[in-house]
């Protein structure tokens, strides 16, 4: 790839000293795709474009929003009654931040589904579980700047996790807080975070990209693809995909901004804080209801939390807990059933993590709570070394094209490391 | 923006017609192209100052404290306002003033309601330095008006310019007489 290609010469000049037109270029435009990805494959630039939304609008919020105790909830109601367009915009905020969310859980169930965390692509998927622990954090915190009672009893339990840390965790409690509870100090710092962490994310988000460009995208039958002739160049082929993949998100984003703002929020949180008053039923934003749901399913508080963040730690080192060489589900018969009860179980763990901790939820959460890791942990090494897996298609093109594979190796299937 | 190769390989109809594949390419950047400035819009407008802001945006003084002679400063949106109630001498020297000698000519009588009270904004109209002249013992300029430490402009019992590198008058703000003892500005 040459500079030369560049139409116009101011473009060609800079090039030549600064190769930022060709190295975007190769990125975005001649970069080689599998010819055969699915409307699954749209999440990833969907996940992009809703970091781009959150940090635009944010810092736009961030004009108006102060950081604290006595005047964050005004600063907030301004923003939705007196600054000009400030309800839309932090409508946007608050509802991309949902859609963020099922973005990014569609995208990670997409890499379930197809084995796309395995070989070569480990570090690819670990840097995924990396910009989702960040999501978490940064969500988090802002959740907490109007300073509802949402937020504040949120921040309150969600930093007296810490608290079950034996010997140490007042301490680190304390120093979270900067106080002796949730006050201003934690306010100011959740701000200065919370500004801070969505361009550490897009700083992993190019990490993610550079380790996804290292072999390709993985695709919907999960083998390697073997040249020229299984792929298809990035611009315009899968751009105009993601762009109609786009056109579709902003369209429910918009329905939701518009119709339903207050749809995925609490209803509490348009309370002002109060540090003497708990509301009745606390729970978090909905896309940590999964998490939470395990919390509150252990009768332990320090294995509690340990359970809570093992099931993120367990997302880390999924590529060496599924051992079968099958990538894709397609060609996993029982993995594929085993796929949809977990995501069944994944969906019944949200629920319950909204219901009130008492009685049949109790239960059903520890029963949710234990299939989560025994998926993780049993299932799927043992899936590994004894499922029989079908046949796997020569090339990309064979199950398009039938026995006319481009590809002049032998048509043996069985499965193949790469 | 199209290729001529890719046409020649697309088995489509359109490969006869490259104008109609530029039509549909032209028509999609200006359709992306409305859709952002529709986005931009409300991220910048929002810089613009908030309902709370503009409802701030008058002010009521009363006036009947003034003695001839004495000015006084109120702040209107977030700017020093100039309120000088003037001697009979110093409106007298306002009209004697040949208005074609001036560099922003004004009568006087354009720049006051009623002669006696004189409303200014306060800024300096060369980079916007707040002039002296305000307080008994500061320095009025040679023409006993007002006088803009900053870069030395001189202006006249009616604030006009007269001297130094300000181009216009100093400015008069929008006000009435709610009674003979109260103006609203604003």
């Amino acid at each position: 790839m040459s500079a030369n290609q560049f139409k116009s010469p101011v473009i060609r000049w800079i090039d030549h000293r600064l190769p930022v037109f060709s190295m975007l270029h190769h990125t975005a435009h001649d970069y080689p795709t599998p010819k055969n990805l699915n409307y699954m494959w749209n999440f990833g630039s969907l996940a992009g474009l809703s970091l781009a939304i959150m940090i635009v609008t944010g810092i736009v919020l961030a004009m108006s929003y102060t950081a604290h105790v006595d005047y964050a909830f005004s600063s907030v109601e301004r923003i939705m009654r007196d600054v000009n367009h400030g309800w839309m915009i932090r409508y946007i905020h608050m509802n991309t931040a949902s859609f963020f969310f099922i973005v990014v859980y569609l995208h990670m169930f997409r890499g379930l589904y197809y084995g796309s965390y395995k070989a070569p692509r480990e570090l690819l998927w670990i840097l995924g579980v990396v910009i989702f622990l960040l999501m978490m954090a940064t969500a988090f915190m802002g959740y907490v700047l109007p300073w509802g009672q949402m937020s504040f009893w949120g921040a309150t339990v969600i930093t007296n996790l810490f608290s079950a840390i034996p010997y140490v965790g007042e301490s680190i409690v304390t120093l979270l807080w900067g106080g002796f509870s949730v006050d201003n100090a934690t306010l100011n710092r959740f701000f200065s975070l919370h500004y801070l962490m969505p361009f550490i994310i897009a700083g992993v988000v190019v990490l993610h990209i550079v380790a996804l460009h290292r072999f390709g995208s993985n695709n919907p039958i999960g083998i390697d693809t073997r040249g020229p002739q299984d792929t298809i160049s990035f611009h315009p082929y899968y751009t105009i995909k993601d762009v109609f993949g786009i056109a579709v998100f902003l369209l429910l984003l918009a329905v939701v901004v518009f119709f339903f703002p207050n749809a995925m929020g609490h209803p509490d949180n348009y309370i002002p804080a109060n540090a003497m008053q708990t509301p009745a039923h606390i729970v978090p934003e909905w896309y940590f209801l999964p998490f939470y749901a395990i919390l509150r399913a252990v009768p332990d508080k320090l294995g509690g939390v340990l359970l809570m963040f093992g099931a993120i730690a367990v997302l880390f080192i999924l590529p060496w807990l599924d051992k079968s060489p099958v990538r894709s589900a397609r060609f996993r018969p029982l993995f594929r059933i085993f796929f949809w009860v977990f995501f069944a179980n994944a969906i019944a763990l949200g629920y319950l993590g909204g219901k009130p901790a008492e009685g049949i939820y109790v239960i059903l959460s520890r029963v949710a709570t234990a299939w989560y890791f025994i998926h993780f942990l049993i299932i799927l090494p043992v899936l590994g070394m004894f499922e029989t897996t079908k046949p796997l298609p020569k090339s990309i093109a064979e199950p398009v094209l039938g026995g006319f594979s481009s590809t002049p190796e032998q048509a043996y299937a069985a499965p193949r490391r790469s | 923006m199209v290729k001529p190769d890719t046409n020649k390989k697309s088995a489509s109809g359109d490969a006869k017609d490259p104008g109609r594949r530029d039509f549909i390419v032209v028509a999609t950047y200006a359709m992306a192209g409305l859709g952002a400035a529709a986005v931009a819009w409300p991220l910048i407008d929002q810089l613009n100052p908030a309902a709370d802001t503009l409802a701030l945006a008058n002010i009521e003084v009363d006036i009947s404290k003034i003695a001839v002679g004495q000015s006084i400063t109120v702040k209107w949106r977030g700017k020093p306002v100039f309120i000088r109630h003037r001697t009979a001498d110093e409106i007298a020297r306002a009209n004697a003033t040949d208005v074609a000698d001036l560099r922003d000519p004004q009568v006087d009588i354009a720049r006051a309601e009623k002669p006696e009270y004189l409303v200014l904004v306060g800024v300096c109209t060369h980079l916007g330095c707040v002039p002296l002249g305000q307080k008994t013992g500061e320095v009025k300029g040679d023409y006993d008006g007002w006088f803009c430490p900053c870069h030395g402009s001189h202006y006249d019992t009616s604030g006009r310019i007269r001297k130094g590198p300000a181009p216009t008058n100093l400015e008069v703000p929008p006000y009435d007489f709610l009674s003979d003892t109260v103006i609203r500005i604003g």
